[in-house]
């Protein structure tokens, strides 16, 4: 164990950490071990193996967020159409009960596979790792992880993506960010969705809706746009192109240390094959 | 409702903390959760002995310390508190700042039960 490892020790939490340290044992048999670890440690080492699966390959992974029919399939369908000839593209879909997103990927002859979480509320590292072991990933470019549709509780666990998109639809109000501002925090890109019923509907502002996601202090694009009517799809795929060509570079200048694949921590004590 | 999957994991790690100690029980299990970490404490305070149930953690006193939410302005250097949903400079109105605490979601410290001679009785 990593017990002192101070991994997530920061100037604004360092004062928690006892002063002089681990504590001897008391009079009454009592020790105090300090431990400074997240309190998903474990979902954390595990994101961090993902990761690496990814970047070993080349892999850009992107992480859609969103309440339950913001559009994110639909979305994924139309970038499908419009990227398939670029990029190898594969998908993991978190769908609480069916198997019906994974379908409409599978339709357009690209890789998908069904996490079935069942009652969970979130994607975790683990499922996506399993999920990881059973995509064939060789050659793929790109790789989209559709969480399940929820605004509160994904946002708490890192999968081992590279980036976080939220979709916000233009029928669900303009004010989701300021209701889940740790979700919205979180976003690298906030995509305003259905944009084709924007004009029928009088209460959603996109300003307003830009205001209160700019209050989080998050500096990220927004873009708004229709999956379904086709509509200003060319930012989002603009953002995509950049941002993969952006994680190639940084690959490039930093490879990928391929011994860590085998790396074993102690307390990570399954052991795998990579596909 | 993610809290209990987060206290699973909170029992896991302290479980392994106190065999590597050869401790007998975990007494107390300090946690530090900003209002930025997307838990909700009394959600978690609920979970917990569902999570810890015939576990060494099964009767450890859960204590959650909450940091309020303090963020650096980058256009003019200052410090200010904030709400979650306004992460916004107080003092020049400036949304571009930075998180110096209240997102924290820590395991801090843990306080074992190592009597020895709870061995042999
Ligand atoms: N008018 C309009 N409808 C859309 C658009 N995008 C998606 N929809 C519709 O919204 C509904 C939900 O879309 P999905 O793509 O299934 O949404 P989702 O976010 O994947 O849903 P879950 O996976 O169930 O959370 C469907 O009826 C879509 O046809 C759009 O741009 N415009
Ligand atoms: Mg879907
Ligand atoms: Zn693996
Ligand atoms: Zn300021």
């Amino acid at each position: 164990m990593c017990d002192t490892c101070g991994c997530n020790i920061t100037p604004g939490n360092k004062h928690l950490v006892a002063e002089g340290g681990k504590l001897e044992v008391d009079a009454s048999g009592k020790k105090v071990v300090d431990v400074m670890h997240s309190l998903l440690h474990e979902n954390d080492h595990q994101a961090e193996h993902n990761r690496h699966h990814f970047n070993a390959r080349g892999i850009l992974a992107i992480n859609l967020m969103s309440s339950p029919g913001s559009g994110k399939t639909a979305l994924l369908e139309a970038t499908i159409d419009a990227l398939k000839d670029k990029y190898n593209i594969a998908v993991i879909e978190g769908d609480l009960e069916t198997e019906n997103d994974a379908e409409r990927i599978r339709a357009k002859n690209i890789p998908a596979i069904q996490i079935a979480t069942g009652t969970a509320c979130h994607l975790d590292a683990h499922m996506v790792h399993d999920a990881l072991h059973n995509l064939d990933l060789q050659n793929i470019d790109l790789v989209f992880i559709e969480n399940v549709g929820n605004l509160v509780c994904p946002a708490s666990f890192d999968l081992g993506h590279h980036l976080n998109v939220t979709l916000l639809s233009s029928t669900e109000g303009d004010d989701k960010p300021a209701k889940y501002p740790v979700m919205f925090k979180t976003s690298d890109l906030l995509l305003i969705t259905k944009a084709d019923l924007l004009p029928l509907l009088d209460d959603f502002d996109t300003a307003r809706a830009e205001k209160y996601f700019r209050n989080l202090a998050n500096q990220s694009p927004i873009f708004t746009l229709s999956a379904t009517k086709n509509i200003a799809l060319d930012n989002w795929l603009d953002w995509i192109n950049e941002k993969i060509q952006a994680h190639r570079k940084n690959l490039a200048e930093h490879p990928v240390d391929k011994n860590h694949m085998h790396h074993s921590h102690d307390h990570h004590s399954h052991h795998h094959h990579h596909i | 409702m993610h809290e209990l999957s987060v206290c699973q994991s909170i029992v896991d790690q302290v479980v392994a903390i106190a065999n590597n100690n050869h401790a007998q029980a975990i007494c107390k299990i300090d946690l530090a959760i900003g209002p930025l970490a997307g838990i909700d404490i009394q959600l978690l305070e609920h979970a917990f002995p569902v999570a810890s149930a015939g576990t060494l953690a099964e009767h450890a006193a859960l204590a959650t310390q909450q940091l309020p939410i303090k963020i650096s302005c980058q256009s003019c250097k200052r410090e200010s508190e904030a709400r979650a949903n306004h992460l916004v400079c107080s003092h020049c109105g400036d949304w571009h700042t930075t998180i110096i605490s209240g997102d924290e979601m820590l395991i801090t410290s843990v306080e074992l039960d190592v009597k020895e001679d709870a061995h042999y009785v």
